[in-house]
């Protein structure tokens, strides 16, 4: 068992933190650039010395470097210490690039990754319907061709960032005579299109981070599809395989650990700090071994993939371990709070690095926490996953009679 | 990096599974759990000539000088067999021995431990839950008087190494005067238990060491009870799951239902996360020194809750049969009761890990 990077990796640490040194913060005149223009130089210095990008081709955009996991894992510790901007987050960076460098047109490349891993251009995901939540293969917004373009008609619903987002990826049923899943293609759209109307819905946190998006006679060219007619919900795996990866993430857990200790060292308890507190402590350490278990769980996954085998069951458990520790983390926070846990939300959530969360924060999070539990495939979607890909135990029975079919 | 198991660590924990599945099949194990001392002294021989009595003894004393990793791999998988033997407390006495004795103690003592000729066990416990080294009260001197309660297999043992005052260790003969073993009946028939009692009894200290050698007897011995625990939990799920996949009800199997699914994929959401956390509590006692206290007492707590749990998920998964003598997940059910509080609850342990943080 070795948990250390090795030679060859720490060296390579040592070139990261020399590039940060001098190049975060921006310096001379650099320094006096807009946040927004700073970060762009910045990504482009850093793109170039093939620390953001990676995995993606140097003719769209990108670094255009071997994998390596090791180097990867040293690139986000150091810029998460120095504070640096790594790629632009969002769902076109973390979902729609690595599907169009997987399935893409070589126009679809050119035209779409460069700007999207830039942060020039933002997408929206269109998937959930109305009708169609965890049996997301029996949506019905539908497409047909019409002369050199498709013709599309319905209704997308939980769309975080519509409002402001300059296009959208979107599943849509364009062959009615096939079955349910094959009857799928995967297009794309210019919000700016006539007959896209974006409502937003406002959370229980108060704030609108999802819409709803009606699509009447909407019309996208005929080749903006990823993959053939029909292909679309394959095409989509790729994406959500993605999504999964993203989700499971021990430091997140680790930091809000952290947070939770503050928390409990500011608040008062029977008049004695909460973290006096014998049911706070054990809880705490609790909430840490899940953690923990997490955290070290994920090292044997990094090791696993490093040797090219398969992490087995753990590899399909990462976004339930995570939201599990989120809503333990949002119950002892509420504990802590004891009645400034009546407050309403802050729409912000637990803000930003650096500023000690305040109750509001804490509310947000006692709900966001249920947010990621639903986003990206419900708790009892991932349950199901689990018991049937993991144990495996048959298949619903359910699940392959839904309409659509 | 590569933080996974050797091709070695994998074989030993075959060796030891292939080993324990011929000569302690099922119906061998239901023969001793349904007896009355409960001990198999063929069986412990034949794990110790494998090399199981002496995995992390100094080659000198015919041990395998390896890792704490390499003795919780084989906890494990003694652990998802329910093996009814003396490894654990076996395993703390003779490190205790390696770690504190001269020596000429330990040139007496570890080679007919590592052999398995000799059978140790560690008296740690006294009335009312103090296990841990601080708590120990027995005073030291030539002879000793006092009584340590749950020594695991004290009625079996030659040798008792017995925790007194001030974190020190000495050896007690089991023939020696003023000793008095009392069978308790404990809930775990696979780890028997006494209470051994003191009066003016001689006793060998241990010269060398001090609250180095307890404070490491003490987080070897969390991490191989987190790591039995971890191994019989998983057993457990892999049990759970085996009976869905056979058991009918309404015409099909029972693993159809959401409801029995999403119990079992909670039982392995539970448990399957925890393998690493015990593997890095007993790589961190080699090469982490500075987490290795702390994590042991996570793993401890958080493993053993957690096999406390699925025993009980796991009962309900197997229906009326789950809570019969005749079904086997009772076996495991107990093993779990016993790690809870072999070496100090959960609540102990939690209590540790949050003075330890500074909080």
């Amino acid at each position: 068992m070795d948990l250390s990077y090795g030679q060859e990796t720490e060296d390579y640490r040592g070139e990261v933190k020399r590039f940060l040194g001098a190049n975060w913060p921006l310096k001379g005149d650099d320094a006096k650039l807009s946040r927004e223009d700073g970060t762009k130089l910045f990504r482009e210095r850093a793109i170039a010395e093939g620390y953001l990008c990676r995995n993606i081709p140097k003719k769209y955009g990108g670094s255009e470097q071997a994998a390596d996991a090791l180097r990867g894992q040293v690139i986000r510790e150091e810029f998460a210490m120095a504070h640096a901007p790594m790629e632009p987050a969002g769902i076109g960076t973390m979902m729609l690039v690595p599907t169009l460098l997987d399935r893409g047109e070589e126009w679809q490349k050119e035209k779409f990754v460069g700007p999207t891993i830039r942060g020039e251009i933002t997408w929206c995901q269109g998937y959930s319907e109305p009708g169609s939540g965890s049996d997301l293969a029996s949506l019905m917004t539908k497409g047909e061709i019409d002369g050199d373009e498709w013709v599309i008609n319905g209704q997308k619903i939980w769309t975080s960032g519509a409002q402001r987002a300059d296009y959208m990826f979107c599943l849509v049923r364009t062959e009615p005579a096939e079955k349910k899943h094959a009857g799928i293609s995967y297009l794309l759209i210019d919000m700016k299109t006539p007959g896209i109307d974006v409502r937003p819905l406002r959370q229980m946190t108060g704030s609108s981070e999802f819409n709803e998006v009606f699509l009447n006679d909407v019309r996208t060219p005929k080749d903006w599809i990823v993959g053939k007619r029909g292909e679309g919900w394959l095409v989509s795996r790729t994406t959500l395989k993605h999504e999964r990866n993203s989700i499971g993430n021990a430091a997140q857990s680790l930091g809000l650990l952290g947070a939770l200790v503050d928390l409990a060292k500011s608040r008062d308890i029977d008049g004695k700090p909460a973290i006096e507190d014998p049911g706070v402590r054990r809880e705490l350490v609790r909430i840490e071994g899940y953690i923990r278990a997490h955290q070290y769980s994920g090292f044997l996954q990094t090791s696993k993939r490093l040797k090219g085998e398969n992490p087995g069951l753990i590899g399909i458990m990462n976004k339930l371990n995570s939201t599990n520790i989120g809503h333990k983390v949002a119950h002892l926070a509420m504990e802590i709070l004891g009645d400034e846990g009546l407050g309403a939300p802050r729409a912000a959530g637990l803000g930003t690095a650096g500023t000690r969360p305040s109750a509001a924060n804490w509310i947000s999070q006692y709900m966001g926490s249920l947010g990621i539990a639903i986003a990206g495939g419900t708790a009892n979607v991932q349950r199901n996953v689990i018991a049937e890909r993991g144990l495996g135990l048959p298949r619903d029975a359910a699940a392959n009679q839904s309409k659509g079919n | 990096m590569d933080f996974d198991l050797s091709d070695e660590q994998r074989l030993l924990q075959e060796t030891v599974a292939q080993f324990i599945d011929n000569e302690c099949p099922p119906a061998r194990l239901r023969e001793l759990y349904d007896d009355e001392v409960g001990f198999d002294p063929v069986l412990w021989k034949g794990l110790a000539e494998l090399g199981l009595a002496g995995i992390h003894l100094p080659g000198e004393y015919g041990g395998s000088e390896l890792e704490v990793l390499d003795l919780a791999v084989a906890a494990e998988t003694l652990g998802s067999l329910s093996a009814p033997v003396p490894y654990l407390s076996h395993s703390l006495a003779s490190l205790a021995i390696s770690l504190a004795g001269s020596d000429d103690q330990k040139g007496r003592w570890l080679p007919g431990l590592a052999s398995g000729d000799t059978l140790a066990t560690v008296a740690l416990a006294e009335e009312g839950g103090r296990w841990l080294p601080d708590d120990w009260t027995i005073e030291v001197g030539a002879t000793i008087s006092g009584t340590k309660e749950i020594v695991e297999f004290g009625e079996h043992a030659d040798l008792f190494v017995v925790g007194l005052a001030g974190g020190r260790f000495g050896v007690v003969d089991r023939n020696a005067t003023g000793v008095e073993i009392q069978r308790i009946e404990g809930a775990d028939r696979t780890r028997r238990i006494a209470r051994v009692s003191f009066d003016s009894t001689p006793i060998e200290l241990l010269e060398e060491g001090g609250d180095e050698a307890a404070t490491r007897v003490r987080d070897v011995g969390l991490v191989l009870v987190s790591a039995d625990a971890f191994g019989g939990a998983m057993k457990l799920v892999d049990m759970s799951v085996e009976y869905a996949k056979n058991r009918e009800q309404f015409g099909v199997t029972i693993g159809h239902f959401q409801g029995l699914k999403h119990q079992l994929s909670n039982m392995a959401v539970e448990i399957e996360p925890t393998r690493a956390l015990y593997w890095y509590a007993a790589h961190a006692l080699d090469h982490v020194p500075e987490e290795s206290e702390r994590t042991a007492a996570i793993a401890k707590s958080h493993i053993t809750e957690r096999f406390q749990q699925v025993a009980r998920d796991a009962t309900e998964a197997h229906g009326g049969i789950g809570f019969t003598w005749e079904g086997d997940t009772q076996i495991l059910f107990k093993r779990a009761m016993f790690d809870r509080v072999f070496l100090g609850t959960p609540r102990v342990h939690q209590n540790r890990a949050a003075d330890l943080a500074g909080w």
